[in-house]
């Protein structure tokens, strides 16, 4: 057992912060969501340069051949300066369906930045059920509605979920460009849109049969989000401890008042918690039985989203009136690490799902 | 014992509720049911019914428009206008300063300002928060000098609410900067038309336009502002924020969220969820606890002699607050992927909604909500009242 990251991996973590830290200011991030793409195409061939928009792809693909830890490093940094790119939707959903399945040219193009990508799965009745899909797939072309497609808008392909004449849920790649789309801003200041297919003609078959992959790659996405959500948080947890130490009430720094002291003291234990299952999440992504996977997954997001909820309430509380307004960095991570509890289904829908499927320890 | 309303006090009631059923505009009450936000007009528009009705300022003496009820039946009246529900009468004129008016203000004062709060033809905000002085408020830095006939204020408040409608504003300033820091502050009032003032927004997570910054430059304030006597402000204050009591649980308007989300999640089908309908009975339980420590509060109120501000209400304070924001938890799960789009509140009436229309507002109501347990007093301080004032330690 080791917990420790391989010298490439630190160098990757280095550098991925460097970045961050460098072009991620939170008044750049501010202006970066301002853009009417909502994000920085400027960032992306940064990342494509350092090599993270081909991360999970083999060399021979374009790309480095990482595997969940690379992504968990990334995606905690990401987390940590709130970035807004579609790193999730383009490299880890579609990449990850892109890389198992026929498709492998297009996969040196996500690697370079010049292909964007969005999952278009959920629907407007799906909630968080996976296997909910009413679109259908009929002689090549797709109908349906897809809901909050994360970076629909801005995506040159989809890869869509669609129901074919023998009740199978498959995956399709369409043109974006063929569908009607109406881009918005999502809570949490990233993008989303809501798609509509008419007959859309289907450029290629991914998977007749997709169910175990959509899972699989929903399953990794959830590592991924589950590593964000921690980089959020440890970045909120230290933001809250520093205005403690400098706000003063009654004379003294309000970090002196032990109440204080000991929910700034459980923000740490919760956000320790959520680290130690996003690792967990991370060694169980790539698990082949996919019964144990989901479990593990499953008690993953359950930890993270309350940790992540809890995080972000008492954040805004600690910090009184100011955590309360848009121009501080703190409302942002709260929002966002809300938002990440809600993706894919909150903690209790999972905590529901592990439970059935028997829980975790024999 | 008897729990129950009395006959007397369930006609009442039932005079309060249809009152509210036949009145309450039909946009205000969409809006309100829906969470999202009213506008100046929507609240100035229910004061002047209530006023018409004589209900504006129930809680005031007979003379100045008030009606002599019982503490049940004040009880019963806020109730039912959150159940209704009915838009809260600006508690800034109303609930604060209406009161420090009529115990501390004199005559003239009470003349001028009194009808035309009732009537909602000055609206008021509260400017008593400072950037350095929110919970330890007393440490406030606004001077007021006097000079002559006047006070010449300067200095900054901040997170006043709805201050960009605001005709006038109470302020609580230092006119005593040698004295200990409780006995150098007077209350003044300000006619926020004098020049020197700004007003500059502060936009809130969610998006919303309710709080602003009031920086004062050189404001020239007639020495007949002055409420009471001159640095005695901090008593009046006090006397202030203990007003309150029965109001802050806002048992009604949890009550009216929760009818909400338990319609909402029948319609996507949640309420066929047990895991989700034992966490609404949950919340339910605290509530109906919280509604009988409400009423033994209430009823307490016949045999208090003294008008010192009761350390229980600290109680209601916090789990009123924690309610509402389980409620908005509530909510927020009922959305599902729909709270995430992001709708601005102005915006976007005419476009056709993202996913369910009334998805919208829910996640941010959530994120706003969290206010509720830090202003009024946050819920440390209320605990810091409680382990002082009721334990003893
Ligand atoms: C939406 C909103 C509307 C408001 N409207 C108005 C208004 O109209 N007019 C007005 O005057 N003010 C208003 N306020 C201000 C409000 O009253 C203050 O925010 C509140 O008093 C807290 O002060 P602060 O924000 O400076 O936080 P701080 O006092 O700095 O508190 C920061 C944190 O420290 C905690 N803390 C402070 N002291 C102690 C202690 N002794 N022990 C333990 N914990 C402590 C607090 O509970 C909080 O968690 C509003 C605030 C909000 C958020």
């Amino acid at each position: 057992m080791d917990f420790d990251l391989t010298e490439e991996q630190r160098l990757l973590k280095e550098s991925v912060e460097r970045l961050l830290a460098d072009r991620y200011a939170f008044e750049q991030r501010q202006a970066y969501q301002k853009s009417p793409e909502g994000w920085s195409r400027e960032l992306w061939r940064a990342y494509a340069e350092l090599g993270l928009l081909g991360l999970p792809f083999a060399e021979e693909e374009g790309g480095v051949g990482g595997g969940p830890v690379e992504t968990m490093i990334v995606m905690e940094a990401f987390g940590r300066a709130l970035a807004l790119e579609p790193y999730l939707s383009t490299v880890v959903l579609c990449g990850g369906i892109l890389r198992r399945t026929g498709q492998k040219e297009l996969l040196p193009r996500i690697a370079d930045g010049s292909l964007l990508l969005a999952f278009a799965h959920g629907e407007p009745r799906s909630r968080w059920r996976l296997d909910h899909v009413e679109t259908q797939v009929e002689n090549g072309r797709v109908t349906g509605e897809k809901a909050v497609v994360l970076h629909g808008d801005s995506a040159e392909k989809l890869v869509v979920s669609a129901r074919d004449g023998k009740g199978r849920i498959g995956l399709y790649l369409v043109d974006a460009g063929a569908t009607a789309r109406r881009g918005y801003p999502t809570q949490d200041g990233q993008r989303a849109a809501e798609i509509r297919l008419d007959g859309t003609p289907v450029e290629a078959v991914l998977a007749e049969d997709g169910m175990p992959l959509i899972e699989r790659v929903v399953d990794e996405a959830i590592a991924a989000l589950a590593a964000e959500a921690v980089g959020a948080m440890t970045a909120l947890q230290e933001l809250t401890v520093d205005y403690l130490k400098t706000r003063k009430q009654f004379g003294v720094p309000i970090g002196t008042f032990q109440a204080l002291q000991h929910r700034a003291v459980d923000m740490l234990v919760a956000t320790e918690q959520a680290r130690s299952m996003a690792m967990f999440a991370t060694m169980m992504a790539g698990e082949e039985d996919a019964a144990e996977r989901r479990k593990a997954i499953a008690a993953a997001k359950v930890q993270v989203g309350r940790s992540a909820r809890f995080v972000g309430q008492q954040a805004i509380q600690l910090h009184g009136g100011i955590g309360m307004t848009a121009e501080y960095k703190g409302g942002h991570y709260f929002k966002r690490l809300t938002m990440i509890d809600q993706m894919f289904g909150p903690a209790d829908h999972h905590l529901e799902r592990l439970a059935e499927a028997g829980g975790l320890f024999d | 014992m008897d729990l129950r309303f009395t006959p007397e006090e369930i006609a009442f009631r039932d005079e309060v509720r249809a009152f509210f059923r036949d009145n309450v505009p039909a946009k205000t009450r969409e809006k309100l049911i829906a969470g999202r936000p009213l506008d100046k007009d929507d609240i100035v528009t229910w004061q002047r019914i209530l006023n018409k009705r004589g209900w504006a300022v129930p809680n005031w003496p007979v003379e100045w428009g008030g009606q002599n009820w019982s503490p049940v039946q004040r009880y019963i009246f806020d109730e039912e206008m959150q159940l209704a529900p009915a838009p809260q009468p600006l508690p800034f004129g109303v609930s604060m300063v209406g009161p420090v008016i009529i115990a501390f203000g004199n005559e003239q004062q009470k003349k001028r300002f009194l009808p035309r709060i009732a009537n909602l033809d000055d609206w008021w905000c509260q400017g008593f928060s400072e950037p350095g002085a929110g919970s330890d408020l007393a440490s406030l830095k606004t001077r007021a000098e006097r000079k002559g006939d006047r006070y010449i204020v300067n200095g900054q408040k901040t997170w006043t609410t709805l201050a960009q409608y605001a005709d006038w504003i109470f302020c609580l300033c230092r006119t005593d900067p040698a004295a200990k820091k409780q006995e150098g502050i007077s209350f003044l009032l300000i006619d926020m038309k004098t020049p020197g003032i700004t007003v500059r927004p502060i936009v809130t997570i969610d998006g919303g336009r309710e709080v602003n910054e009031v920086f004062f430059d050189d404001v020239e304030v007639p020495v007949e502002n002055l409420v009471g006597e001159e640095n005695k402000g901090w008593t009046y204050a006090k006397f202030l924020l203990g007003n309150e009591r029965t109001g802050i649980a806002r048992v009604g308007l949890s009550k009216q969220r929760l009818r909400r989300v338990k319609a909402l999640a029948r319609e996507v089908g949640l309420m066929d969820d047990p895991r989700f309908r034992e966490k609404v009975a949950a919340v339910e339980v605290e509530l109906k606890a919280l509604e009988m420590t409400q009423l033994r509060v209430v009823a307490a109120e016949r045999h208090r002699k003294d008008k010192k501000p009761d350390p229980f209400s600290s109680i209601l304070k916090i789990k009123g607050s924690e309610i509402q924001q389980a409620t908005t938890e509530l909510a927020l799960e009922v959305a599902g992927p729909y709270a995430m789009p992001y709708v601005p509140p102005q915006e976007g009436r005419n476009e056709p909604p993202i996913g369910p229309e009334w998805a919208a507002p829910l996640a941010p109501t959530y994120f706003n909500w969290r206010k509720v347990s830090i202003y009024g007093g946050s819920n440390e301080i209320q605990r810091n009242i409680i382990a002082k004032a009721i334990l003893g330690l």
